[in-house]
């Protein structure tokens, strides 16, 4: 079943064209990883995805539901957005934790807030036992009350996960989730995501790890400055790719 | 002598904590609301706001003092402010809590504009609203902020307050100066340090409270 129809999105800041005419599907419980190099419109598309950016023309569906149409120029107000991005959840590369709450209360924080203005009927007490057990998922367990600057790089990427993760989005997007992380702490955050692919989140992963990309996900596209070049299935596109440009840009990375 | 001199500069050092505590009731709100119109998108509320930001960290108090409290009689040859020790106050009042504001709000203005951009993202994408993510994620990073900026605004205050005399506002080194003339010594008015120092160095110890309460996060 689809649940993500992208069609012919644009975009441009100034006068540069960021993102040219780009579309794709993504079916229930696929993971997607979009790779190619800084500037090629990857971070844009996640951000146009999640109302970070408003894209100049094109269209978003979720679900067959339109949620972004370019030819309809009525504006959404507040409210209408954040039920749209709802559709999309974001991890960011910098993890933007709120420094002055524990780990439960950045994963618990917008539930409960949503539960307040009776959006669900979810009880609180039901809201931070699902913040508690996706964060022992995560494998924080004994981190729950810490704050994040008591937490590692890679612990608070995975506590953002949780955050992200407790909204029930239809789509988990990150945005290269391991790039601000030292060497040694990208591993524990690519193992919970594999663990997440492996569970059918529906899930779209911007990111530079290809040996990650390859193995994970189950679809890839490569963009170049602002275009899909490529897609495909994620091993068939890494290994054996058809278009010159893909070529260069994986070669640089199984050299280096 | 020693304590009809004590009592006296404390009768006027009322006057002082009633000017410093009725300025920071009304500039640390007001100081809000300015800081928000010198960050407006709209020209026309953010350019007038800089305009007075500038008029008023660009002149002594004093001087704004006295313009003021005269200003309006030259203008409309008639003392708004009334004739009496009330008027003179209220139009320091005035005054003081102008300046103040303007201060406070290029305080704010910079510790909400150091926040970093990824937290509103955070919050958007969380699904909160403008106001949440202000009230629960912004504003306590913003108070940790602009706690030892405002601190030193406040204990300047403290001592800005005596410039209210140049109206004839009672305060303590009024009356520290009326010995002087009613009894030919001067040391009263050396005397009234003393109880300015006091009142910081309690300040001082209220802010270091704060901060530390605040060093639970970073």
């Amino acid at each position: 079943m689809i649940v993500l129809e992208v069609s012919n999105i644009r975009k441009n800041f100034e006068n540069t064209e960021v993102l040219k005419d780009i579309s794709f599907e993504l079916a229930q419980g696929e993971a997607l990883s979009i790779i190619g190099s800084s500037g090629s419109g990857k971070t844009t598309l996640l951000r146009c995805l999640n109302f970070l950016e408003k894209p100049d023309g094109g269209k978003i569906k979720v679900n067959g539901k339109l949620l972004y149409d370019g030819d309809d120029h009525t504006r959404f107000s507040e409210e209408e957005i954040r039920e749209r991005r709802l559709n999309f959840g974001l991890v960011f590369q910098s993890f933007n934790l709120f420094p002055q709450y524990t780990a439960l209360e950045n994963v618990t924080m917008a539930p409960l807030l949503a539960a307040k203005e009776g959006k669900k009927g979810e009880r609180d007490s039901a809201i931070i036992e699902n913040g508690k057990a996706l964060l022992d998922k995560m494998g924080l367990s004994d981190r729950m009350d810490n704050y994040p600057h008591q937490l590692s790089g890679g612990q608070q990427q995975r506590v953002a996960i949780a955050r992200a993760l407790a909204l029930n989005p239809n789509i988990l997007c990150f945005d290269e989730p391991t790039s601000a992380l030292d060497p040694e702490l990208t591993g524990e955050v690519l193992k919970v995501i594999k663990e997440l692919s492996i569970e059918k989140t529906t899930m779209i992963i911007v990111t530079h790890e290809m040996a990650f990309a390859r193995d994970v996900a189950d679809k890839v596209i490569f963009m170049d400055e602002g275009v899909i070049v490529e897609q495909g299935d994620a091993r068939e596109v890494i290994e054996n790719p058809k278009e010159e440009r893909t070529r260069q840009f994986l070669s640089r990375y199984s050299e280096g | 002598m020693f304590i009809t001199v004590t009592l006296s500069l404390l009768e006027g050092f009322l006057g002082t904590i009633k000017l410093f505590g009725l300025t920071l009731i009304f500039a640390l709100p007001l100081g809000l609301i300015i800081s928000f119109g010198s960050m407006s998108k709209i020209a026309f509320i953010r350019y007038p706001v800089k305009f007075l930001i500038w008029i008023i960290r660009g002149t002594p108090l004093l001087l704004q003092l006295l313009i003021i409290y005269y200003g309006p009689g030259i203008v409309f040859s008639n003392n708004i402010w009334g004739s009496g020790e009330g008027g003179r106050f209220i139009a320091a009042l005035v005054a003081f809590v102008i300046n103040y504001a303007c201060y406070f709000s290029e305080i704010y203005r910079g510790g909400i504009q150091s926040i970093p951009i990824g937290q509103y993202e955070a919050g958007d994408v969380l699904g909160m609203t403008k106001t949440q993510i202000f009230f629960k994620v912004i504003l306590l990073q913003v108070v940790k902020r602009i706690v030892p900026p405002m601190s030193n605004e406040i204990i300047t205050l403290v001592k800005d307050t005596s410039l209210a005399r140049v109206i004839a506002v009672y305060e303590i080194i009024w009356n520290g100066q009326t010995f002087i003339k009613s009894a030919g010594i001067i040391w009263p008015l050396f005397y009234t340090g003393v109880f300015y120092l006091i009142f910081s160095g309690g300040l001082t110890l209220l802010f270091r409270y704060i901060e530390k309460k605040l060093d639970f996060f970073r």
